[in-house]
């Protein structure tokens, strides 16, 4: 290969294995001073396991990493980010209870001639790295109190401050707002001028248009397509990294409605830290049998903790009336909420809604153990049974229902808790984020999965900061900002753009 | 994803305790001319027996996510009491009554008290969310000081046959302690495998967020894990009473230090979910074993002590190794 002098990163035939997956094979990667190159493919494509190897997060068992046309091996992230490779990941790494100019010098802190940490120095330091990057917060405010869009700025501060000259970021867009994005983009674009290699992976092809160079395409631990963005369309892109032709979202038609199951009238529920403030206030609305309902709002809208209200959490703080088939009920626990035939799939599948190290079996049986056996004890056979049933149902891969659910793929895992609470026959299903981190292909399955449980009769909300999945999946859409409920739109009505003005704050610009 | 090497390793891993103590039998075994004789065998089992009923207790709550400080404290107010109200029975100067216990009352009395504080442990720890360490290190000390209160800083002695037949009897053979944490083992074993309240209390300890949005009562669920902890340390407690006829006041300092020890040794995380009643069993066996060998090695104890510690750390070791390689 020639050494071209603007090639900062190159990475040769990295293969990795874990146990029992080979996650790369012979994949190579080029990173190119002052471009941003995208890595794409489904989940388990090996994207992350590239980029961890680069950083020194793990070790390759073959292949060779370049930098500047050196040789290098890297023990840890540190010694990465030393010599000038910095990683964001997904999880920010931040420390919560430190202030942010602690959080960018973290492991750094400037000393004075004493040997103790120079705070003014460093606070003015950070204070020139936020200017740059156009955070208007003090270096001095604690990290807790920023949102997740401004910690990420924090982070890349982090990055610039070690002087990295390659960025490597992993799905930076995933957990913030339409605005944050805006200028998450504006200071990619400006570490681009200053030359900064950067490596992003994300599931957003949209995103590419606007800060893109190169592509990369991988799948199943391959690489399948190493070019130019402008070289490739979309559909071409989606084709690599599925393997084959993508079937374009199972379009719903009107549903029969059956009678309102769940209604909720003036619901409010008061700020955990902030008197006086609420999370949500006021926010009534209804949802049928055989309905699927979309909450949109972006993130801070209060989308989450609405779900949560509705499903028993928070009890103390919510004000507000529930209604299940008219009539009127009290929810102050979760046992509450399932009893009167609520489920809810909270949005962190991982930390809450599985116990990871249980098999599929025993978190398939968990929410209805108590229906089968007798005198507390449980009925092995049954149990199995209703496993079986769910995996047979819902077309779950796995090996065995005795399977460890930790070792199953995110949409295996989504399915297996929707069946969970099937098991419980609900009447309302609350969904929030369904496909977060789930990939294409297990998406459109889960959407169908919806649409089928809606067709008999459940009545579905759906909370979402997806657009497309929006549309996409729901007959009705109401949309939440700044926990006020700002519009309500059938499907017919719900394009693109009034949803979103209806969830933008007033005063942000749109552009 | 499933390999055909996965499952040997596997079973590696989780056979670990019981290959360490097969180890330790043999090599002790030709080091030393009386460690593999039936009477020693019984000594052994005896000398266990108030470990593994408090471990029973101690990997309910670990299970759950949780830890006991307090278990060795109760053991002693429950062996006081117990041995109080059957020496003297229980004095109602104002109605002039003089409440009178038999054995069996006596015995119902001091699992009773262990119940009831162990209850109190869960009560604070998940009616105003102190951590358990805090919580039951505050139990630690009110037990303790019961203790003293309730015997004058004496031990209660002379407590009859009948009573001290619990502690070194034996029937068909087999020591009484034997034969009673044997049915403590089942039971246990039973409770943790085959019946919700088991299935709740892994699921609590591997995911209580989840749990809870499963709508599983968590709350309750850990009061008991704590009253069941609270009550085996009242058994312990009768045990060691009746062993040596004799309820001391500063009896089981330290035991619950012993009792998360074999917990651990036994393969059971202690940020809960993962772990087995049988696997506490095999960690209070090698404990036993341990301390029973180095005795007759004429090694010292205080050696003796360095190498539990070690053996702690080294289990605690593998353990790790183990799970991270699990989660890649």
């Amino acid at each position: 290969m020639t050494s071209s002098p603007d090639i900062v990163l190159e990475a040769l035939d990295i293969c990795k294995s874990f146990p029992g997956v080979r996650a790369l094979d012979k994949v190579s990667l080029t990173l190119r001073k002052g471009r941003l190159t995208a890595l794409l493919g489904e989940n388990g494509a090996g994207k992350s396991t590239l980029m961890n190897i680069v950083a020194g997060v793990f070790k390759q068992d073959s292949g060779d990493v370049k930098l500047a046309g050196e040789t290098v091996s890297f023990n840890t992230p540190r010694e990465a980010r030393e010599a000038g490779i910095s990683m964001i990941f997904q999880e920010l790494n931040l420390v919560a209870n430190l202030t942010v100019a602690e959080n960018i010098y973290l492991s750094r802190e400037p000393l004075n001639k004493l040997g103790f940490i120079d705070a003014d120095k460093m606070n003015k330091d950070a204070a020139d790295l936020l200017k740059q990057l156009d955070l208007a917060v003090e270096p001095t405010t604690p990290l807790s109190q920023l949102r997740v869009g401004q910690q990420q700025i924090v982070e890349i501060a982090k990055a610039i401050s070690c002087k990295a000259k390659v960025l490597i970021m992993d799905e930076p867009t995933s957990a913030i707002t339409e605005h944050e994005i805006e200028v998450l983009f504006g200071i990619i674009n400006k570490l681009k001028q200053q030359g900064v290699a950067i490596a992003y992976i994300t599931h957003k092809l949209e995103e590419l248009v606007r800060i893109g160079d190169d592509a990369i395409v991988m799948r199943d631990g391959k690489l399948i397509s190493s070019a130019p963005l402008k070289d490739l369309t979309r559909p071409e892109i989606v084709q690599m990294m599925v393997g084959r032709e993508m079937k374009s979202i199972a379009s719903r038609q009107s549903p029969e409605l059956g009678p309102e199951v769940l209604r909720v009238e003036q619901l409010s529920l008061k700020h955990p830290q902030r008197v006086n403030d609420f999370v949500f206030k006021n926010v009534s609305f209804n949802v049928h049998s055989g309905e699927v309902l979309g909450i949109f709002g972006l993130m801070g809208a209060g989308r989450t903790e609405l779900l949560e209200s509705i499903f028993g959490l928070h009890h103390r703080q919510v004000a507000g009336q529930f209604f299940v088939n008219g009539q009127p009920v009290n929810i102050t626990s979760p046992q509450d909420a399932i009893k009167l035939g609520l489920a809810l799939a909270p949005e962190d599948r991982k930390s809450e809604g599985l116990v990871l190290g249980m098999s599929v079996q025993e978190n398939a049986s968990l929410a209805c153990l108590a229906q089968f056996g007798k005198m507390g004890f449980t009925d092995l056979d049954a149990e199995r049974q209703l496993a079986d049933d769910i995996v047979a149902r819902f077309r779950v891969k796995t090996p065995s229902v005795h399977q460890t659910i930790r070792n199953l793929s995110g949409g295996n895992q989504q399915k297996v808790i929707l069946g969970k609470w099937l098991a419980n026959k609900p009447l309302v299903l609350l969904l929030d984020e369904p496909t977060r981190g789930i990939d294409v292909n297990a998406k459109d399955e889960i959407y169908k999965l919806i649409h089928e449980l809606a067709a008999e009769g459940l009545a579905v909300i759906v909370v979402s900061s997806e657009l497309p999945e929006v549309q996409a999946l729901t007959d009705r859409v109401i949309v939440l900002c700044e926990g006020r409920k700002t519009a309500e739109f059938s499907r017919t009505e719900a394009t693109e753009e009034s949803i979103m003005s209806a969830a933008l704050p007033n005063g942000v610009e749109k552009s | 994803m499933n390999t055909p090497t996965l499952p040997a390793k596997e079973l590696l891993a989780k056979s670990q305790s019981l290959i360490a103590l097969i180890i330790m039998v043999i090599a002790i075994s030709l080091l030393s001319d009386s460690f593999l004789t039936p009477d020693n065998g019984w000594n052994i089992l005896r000398q266990i027996s108030v470990n593994l009923c408090l471990s029973i207790g101690m990997t309910l709550i670990i299970l759950s996510g949780g830890i006991d400080l307090s278990v060795g404290a109760i053991l002693a107010l429950a062996g006081a009491v117990a041995a109080g109200v059957l020496k003297n029975g229980i004095a109602l100067p104002m109605f002039d009554i003089l409440l009178q216990f038999s054995l069996a009352g006596a015995v119902v009395i001091g699992i009773a008290v262990g119940f009831m504080l162990g209850w109190f442990n869960g009560f604070v720890i998940t009616r105003f969310r102190l951590p358990p360490f805090v919580a039951t290190l505050g139990m630690f000390s009110i037990a303790r000081g019961l203790t003293m209160l309730w015997t004058g800083g004496f031990p209660v002695t002379g407590l009859g046959e009948d009573f001290s037949f619990l502690g070194t009897g034996a029937v068909f053979g087999m020591p009484m302690p034997v034969w009673i944490t044997l049915a403590l083992v089942v039971l246990f074993v039973v409770i943790t495998r085959k019946t919700r309240f088991g299935r709740y209390l892994y699921a609590v300890g591997g995911n209580e967020r989840a749990a809870r949005l499963t709508g599983i009562n968590v709350n309750s669920i850990k009061i008991w894990v704590y009253a069941l902890g609270g009550a085996l340390a009242g058994v312990a407690g009768l045990l060691v009473t009746a062993r040596l006829d004799s309820a001391q006041p500063n009896a089981g300092l330290g035991y619950e230090l012993d009792a998360i020890a074999a917990v651990v040794i036994g393969g059971t995380s202690l940020s809960g979910g993962r772990g087995t009643i049988m696997g506490t069993v095999l960690g209070c066996l090698i404990i036993g074993v341990l301390n029973n060998g180095l005795f007759l090695l004429n090694v010292s104890p205080f050696w003796q002590q360095v190498i539990k510690g070690l053996i702690i750390l080294i289990a605690v070791a593998i353990d790790r190794i183990n799970a991270n390689d699990q989660e890649r």
